[in-house]
């Protein structure tokens, strides 16, 4: 469905990633692993366009979406919660997530029934609907970043950190609704330091290191890796 | 609810204002005085759209002003159009002119677009100055006629002109609302919150820019051209940085990002600024510091200011809604946009 081919970002004279392939077949759940600046994020924003790759090519569905412009990237399917939850504070919760289906805003009927699937998944978005989204809890905030982003109905929805600085029970209980949205049929690109719990939902990963994947392979091969193991779970 | 019902009988009670000051306030002087704000506030509603609710702060606006009223000037004086259709023409000049300068200047961001703009503003003024077959140059453009008569309606005395710019003014003022409480207001909200964020959820940043910059010079083109057939003169320095910036004071004192600020800033100055006229240009000795106090503590404005009052009251009557209940109308307020943790 998704694929990088020898991917490489610069900022300036510094190369964020190098050379990076990855897949992602229909319906997986796959997730990035790595430390902060090992190049999950910058892999994101060339995937939806945001920044433009010196080198190599992404493939999405078959075609070549690298020329493409981020709102073009969105039409074809691919949406990003972006990390740190940004949200547009000052809008209520319901303006927030109708700001998500901007890219189908001319189905009425669609974005009211998008609407009502993303209050069925997070029932306390729509008791706070009227509230500013800057006076929701981060794991509220949280919700409502993944929920703007399920409004443009994804193929593959991609999650940049989606448990950074969130309490541990809230965190499981996010990983929980990250697998039922995939159950349901989005494809789930996840960037995460969490990597038990991580590894725990997805199918397969990769581990970045400054700029590179230096290990792939599926969940169960991850988290019996030692190297990975020492670095990521702590074990 | 109710705050919605006592900004609706304070917008109705405005307008009745409005329409009978004429008949309270005999004195000429005044009403010039008025009609001239009220134009003053139709381009300060337009410079709103885009730096207020978009984010992009335009200095070029005087230039697209004095565009808009040359053009009109031009059309009547010169090749003898029709009133309405040359101030139609007026605004659709502008507006294209707008286009493709929105088209290379909102490449760049922030301050950078500030200065662009700037000199963009600049290049039109000596373009107008200095060239003298066209404009008249420094001597600028005399005898542009008065809006010629709609049927039985005649706008030669300065009363039905003040009606008319009053008409121009509502108008913008219901456009302006509907766009901003309307889904493509909360697009430009959402790109002056992040142009990132804006992108990542699927909108063309680009699009919605030059929609907006077009919009916002259309209205800076009426005002000109409504100010050319009222004050029937015009010359370059009314496309002069002086002008953007007097606009933008305006701006910043009724309070940046909101609706009313425009109304407030720009009637609560120009009349200030008339009583104090005996000062000349000492005037500006007070109006500097004012406006230096109002951007350091209240960043929106004296319409902020009142916001936030209210919002304060609001919450000390229900104290249980203190943090969680703030009204949709905020979401124009320009201090926190955005949240960005972790």
């Amino acid at each position: 469905m998704l694929r990088l081919a020898g991917l490489s970002v610069a900022y300036g004279s510094f190369t964020a990633i190098q050379a990076v392939d990855i897949e992602v077949q229909e319906g997986e759940l796959v997730v990035l692993l790595g430390s902060n600046g090992a190049g999950k994020s910058t892999t994101f924003k060339a995937i939806s366009g945001i920044e433009k790759p010196c080198e190599g090519d992404i493939y999405f569905e078959g075609k070549s979406i690298v020329k493409k412009s981020p709102d073009r990237i969105v039409k074809a399917g691919i949406v990003q919660c972006a990390e740190g939850r940004e949200l547009f504070s000052r809008m209520t919760v319901s303006e927030n997530l109708v700001m998500g289906a901007y890219v189908h805003r001319k189905q009425k009927t669609e974005v009211k029934n998008s609407l009502s699937r993303v209050y069925e998944l997070f029932p306390i978005l729509q008791e706070k609907k009227s509230h500013t989204a800057g006076s929701l809890s981060g794991g509220q905030q949280q919700m409502l970043a993944i929920g703007r982003a399920l409004m443009a109905k994804p193929k593959l929805l991609m999650l940049d950190e989606p448990s950074i600085g969130l309490a541990p029970l809230i965190v499981e209980q996010m990983f929980e609704v990250i697998q039922r949205i995939n159950n349901e049929g989005t494809t789930v690109l996840l960037a995460e330091q969490n990597a038990n719990a991580a590894l725990k939902i997805a199918d397969r990963g990769y581990v970045f290191e400054s700029g590179a994947v230096v290990v792939r392979g599926s969940s169960q091969e991850l988290l019996t890796n030692d190297d990975v193991r020492k670095a990521y779970i702590g074990a | 609810m109710i705050r919605l019902h006592r900004k609706h009988y304070i917008i109705f009670g405005l307008v009745i204002a409005a329409g009978i000051f004429p008949f309270l306030n005999q004195n000429e002087y005044w009403l010039h005085i008025l009609t001239l704000s009220f134009i003053w506030i139709i381009a300060v509603y337009g410079l709103n759209l885009l730096a207020g609710y978009t984010g992009y702060l335009s200095l070029a606006h005087a230039g697209f002003f004095a565009i808009g009223a040359y053009s009109l000037g031009l059309l009547t004086v010169k090749t003898g159009v029709n009133y309405w259709a040359a101030l139609a023409l007026s605004c659709l000049i502008t507006s294209v002119i707008g286009f493709l300068i929105g088209l290379i200047a909102l490449r760049t961001k922030e301050h950078f677009f500030a200065i662009y703009t700037l000199c963009v503003g600049y290049v039109i003024y000596l373009v107008i100055d200095k060239w003298d077959s066209l404009t008249g140059g420094v001597r600028g453009l005399i005898g542009i006629p008065a809006p010629s008569n709609i049927g039985p309606l005649s706008f030669q005395s300065s009363l039905s002109q003040y009606y008319l710019v009053l008409f121009f003014l509502l108008a913008t003022i219901f456009i302006m609302y509907r766009i901003v409480h309307s889904l493509t207001g909360r697009t430009f909200i959402a790109i002056r919150n992040s142009e990132e964020l804006a992108k990542t959820i699927g909108i063309s940043t680009m699009k919605n820019k030059l929609v907006v910059f077009v919009l916002s010079t259309f209205f800076a083109g009426l005002a000109g051209a409504l100010y050319a057939s009222f004050i029937r003169f015009i010359g370059p320095d009314i496309g002069y940085t002086t002008v953007i910036f007097d606009l933008l004071t305006y701006l910043l004192v009724g309070g940046i990002g909101t609706m009313a600020g425009p109304i407030v800033g720009t009637i609560l100055i120009v009349s200030v600024s008339q009583s104090l006229q005996f000062l000349q240009d000492y005037r500006m000795l007070i109006f500097g510091p004012l406006l230096t106090l109002i951007i350091i503590f209240y960043p929106r404005g004296i319409v902020g200011l009142f916001n936030e009052m209210y919002m304060k009251r609001r919450s000390r009557k229900k104290p249980r809604l203190k943090k969680t209940q703030t009204p949709y109308t905020d979401s124009e307020g320009l201090q926190e946009d955005r949240v960005k943790e972790g």
